[in-house]
């Protein structure tokens, strides 16, 4: 598999000759597991393995969940409630599920933004990058069907207000809408779509994993330098890389390890603490909250799509050129889903001749912004509808867009970037550098 | 720079935290150290008993429990009844509606363990089985929720302060007494003053002032809302000491396994 050039599954025994032959299915999951990987990963490279497995958790608790749930608007709270007070170990599973998402959704900030600084999107990844961010949008999605569920206050105000979104586009809303609900409001039409979907969608997910990794399996991964494994000879790729198993595999469980015992602690201590006390409360439709705000992860995303009011001069003149069409609302939509295009199309929007940020002197600062930026975004995401805000968001939203429309192609231009080291095996060494010295103090063992 | 990543998604996670408490922040909500707080937290089987004592004689006259089983009343890490005080409690306190009886025109009969607590005789009080997690008693700063992951949610302190935040002051607003409430979002509530003092008996002699009986609801209200508050953070404690152990091992793998490639010459 992929490019770079090492030893393949041999079948040594009969059974296994005979089982290969007909189905190469041992030879598949070798040459997954023994891929050579850069040796130069650092930290930043474990996030993958996390995500596979918060994947594996939701999927295993939610299917326990199910067992359980009633999807019906007069039982689904009270399902829940059976399921933290009736059901052995229930308060458990369902607290790992519900700050399952939240891990979930840190490693995948960690591992996208870990891209964006190394230029993992770069060629020849793209495709890699393009699934992923398909991923991340099912993620979403995902995410958000299942808060629904419990029917609490907050999943039914936030699914008429997400569902609304839809309704905002120009024409074919309102009739968007009523199909998406199965109902002209939100009721049993969607609580039972949105179950089903929310069942759906992590398969989906579990198999553009299996494409994702396929993808950067055939290209390899990309590393802190950048720079691509050498791939002359197997002994050239070999000075470069090391076998995933057992090398990753351990440095991954180790890191998740100490992950899962932070996660264990605010399951076991403080499992409310990311959630709204508002999901507490039985839907109500005759009683809406007074401040409605979606779950942290999609704070963000949440602040671009509010920033953009009928007060900003951008949406006026699009207002002004599309004979109304497109008012605040829609602008605001089209704004919010556009900040995840312009992330997707960063392969092609960045310029730069060099991968990796480490060697880009003013991209570091640029980045570093960006990432500030979307805490900044997140914070606004909660804050009322109010000034100053408002104009706060707008500067948050129109520094994302800017920096993937406009830096990340200008930099290329502009900057003049370092020299990364010419091989992995260079900078792994300059890193552990102290090795003859180190060979003394560590005898052999 | 993945540090200053991983820093920043940090300090993300406590900013979003934000969203956890837009939800009205007006009230005044002080901090009490409950038996149940903080990792090694439990609840005080004979706080939850006094609790429920005032449930039963004060809130339940109006408020309903809808989703709290009785039979729960008997489980280790509540209050504890044994079987037969728990039988005794919901036949000699506890009327439900039966729709099977009379013919299929339904009637109250006492209940039995299996029985729910019922839901509230005044439809304008709401139900409070889960109160302590649907509220949250501290915000902030800014949106942070600093003060959550220090102070806890502060659902229970919100209850306490709540019920001894009273001033004293009616108003009359379309018809209906509205009594000022400094814990109350807004600061005027339609509920009565529920407590005073020395208004339920215990027969330890337990303190019955205001404050103490204020305590031993609000405590009461946190195990009818988290009943698995005791077992999950013991499943917490044991999980945390478990993984930390496995991580530890994995650690000294990962050391002893990397030690000869990065130390390799070749």
């Amino acid at each position: 598999m992929g490019g770079i050039p090492h030893d393949h599954y041999e079948p040594k025994s009969k059974a296994t000759q005979a089982i290969n032959s007909r189905l190469p299915i041992i030879g598949l999951l070798y040459d997954t597991l023994m891929i050579p990987t850069p040796k130069n990963l650092n930290w930043m490279w474990i996030w993958g393995i996390v995500l596979t497995f918060c994947l594996a958790m939701q999927i295993v608790t939610g299917v326990v969940l199910v067992m359980h749930y009633t999807p019906h608007v007069d039982l689904a709270f009270a399902s829940i409630e059976h399921i933290m007070r009736d059901v052995n170990g229930g308060h458990m599973i369902r607290y790992f599920h519900m700050n399952g998402a939240s891990l979930f959704f840190i490693a995948v900030y960690a591992h996208m933004f870990r891209g964006l600084y190394y230029g993992s999107y770069k060629a020849p990844r793209e495709i890699t990058w393009i699934i992923g961010m398909l991923i991340y949008l099912l993620m979403m999605a995902t995410g958000f069907l299942g808060y629904v569920l419990p029917w609490g206050q907050m999943s039914f105000h936030g699914t008429a207000v997400i569902t609304g979104l839809f309704g905002a586009i120009p024409f074919i809303g309102e009739p968007l809408q009523t199909w998406l609900l199965g109902a002209s409001a939100v009721g049993q039409p969607a609580l039972n779509r949105f179950f089903s979907l929310h069942y759906l969608l992590p398969f989906l997910i579990a198999g553009l994993v299996i494409v994702h990794i396929w993808a950067f399996h055939t290209t390899g991964n990309n590393n802190p330098t950048g720079v691509e494994v050498r791939r002359g000879s197997k002994a050239e790729a070999a000075k470069d890389t090391v076998p995933f198993w057992p090398y990753f595999v351990v440095k991954d469980l180790f890191a998740l390890g100490l992950i899962m015992t932070v996660f264990m602690a605010i399951v076991g201590f403080m499992p409310n603490y990311l959630g709204h006390p508002d999901n507490y409360i039985e839907a109500n439709a005759l009683v809406t909250p007074a401040h409605i705000v979606p779950e942290w992860y999609y704070l963000p995303f949440y602040a671009i799509l509010r920033a953009f009011t009928s007060e900003v001069w951008v949406v006026q003149i699009a207002s002004f050129l599309t004979g109304g069409i497109i008012d605040a609302k829609f602008f605001g939509v089209l704004a919010m889903f556009g900040a995840i295009a312009v992330m997707a199309l960063a392969p092609w929007l960045d310029t730069s001749s060099v991968r990796s940020g480490r060697y880009r002197p003013m991209f570091k600062w640029w980045f570093g912004i960006l990432v500030a930026d979307f805490i900044f975004l997140m914070w606004l995401g909660a804050r009322p509808a109010e000034e100053p805000y408002a104009s706060f968001s707008l500067i948050g939203a129109t520094y994302w867009f800017a920096y993937f429309l406009v830096i990340l192609p200008l930099l290329g231009v502009l900057e003049k970037p370092s020299t990364p080291p010419a091989t992995i095996e260079d900078d792994f060494n300059a890193k552990h550098g102290a090795a003859g010295a180190a060979d003394a103090a560590h005898p052999a063992e | 720079m993945f540090k200053k990543l991983t820093t920043g998604l940090t300090l993300a996670l406590l900013l979003a935290t934000g969203g956890a408490q837009a939800a009205g922040s007006e009230g005044y909500v002080y901090d009490h150290a409950f038996s149940f707080e903080g990792p090694f937290g439990s609840y005080d089987q004979e706080q939850l008993r006094r609790g429920l004592k005032i449930y039963t004689e004060v809130c339940s006259s109006c408020h309903g429990m809808k989703f709290v089983p009785i039979r729960s009343l008997g489980d280790e890490g509540g209050p504890h009844l044994s079987k037969e005080e728990v039988r005794t409690y919901a036949s000699d306190f506890i009327e439900v509606w039966d729709q099977d009886l009379n013919d299929g025109e339904g009637d109250y009969r006492a209940a039995v363990p299996a029985d729910h607590f019922p839901k509230g005789g005044n439809a304008n009080a709401p139900d409070l089985s889960l109160m302590a997690k649907a509220r949250a008693g501290f915000h902030g700063p800014a949106g942070t929720g600093i003060n959550q992951l220090v102070k806890g949610m502060g659902g229970a302190e919100y209850i306490l302060s709540l019920l001894t935040g009273y001033t004293g002051n009616e108003k009359t607003s379309a018809g209906v007494t509205l009594y000022e409430n400094t814990a109350y979002p807004g600061g005027w509530i339609s509920m009565a003053p529920p407590l005073e003092d020395e208004l339920v008996e215990f027969e330890d002699g337990h303190k019955n002032d205001l404050q103490h009986l204020s305590e031993d609801i609000s405590a009461f209200l946190m195990w009818t809302a988290e009943p698995k508050l005791n077992d999950r953070k013991r499943a917490g404690m044991v999980g945390v000491l478990i993984l930390g152990f496995l991580t530890l091992l994995l650690y000294l793998a990962n050391k002893a396994l990397w030690r000869p490639i990065k130390y390799r010459k070749d």
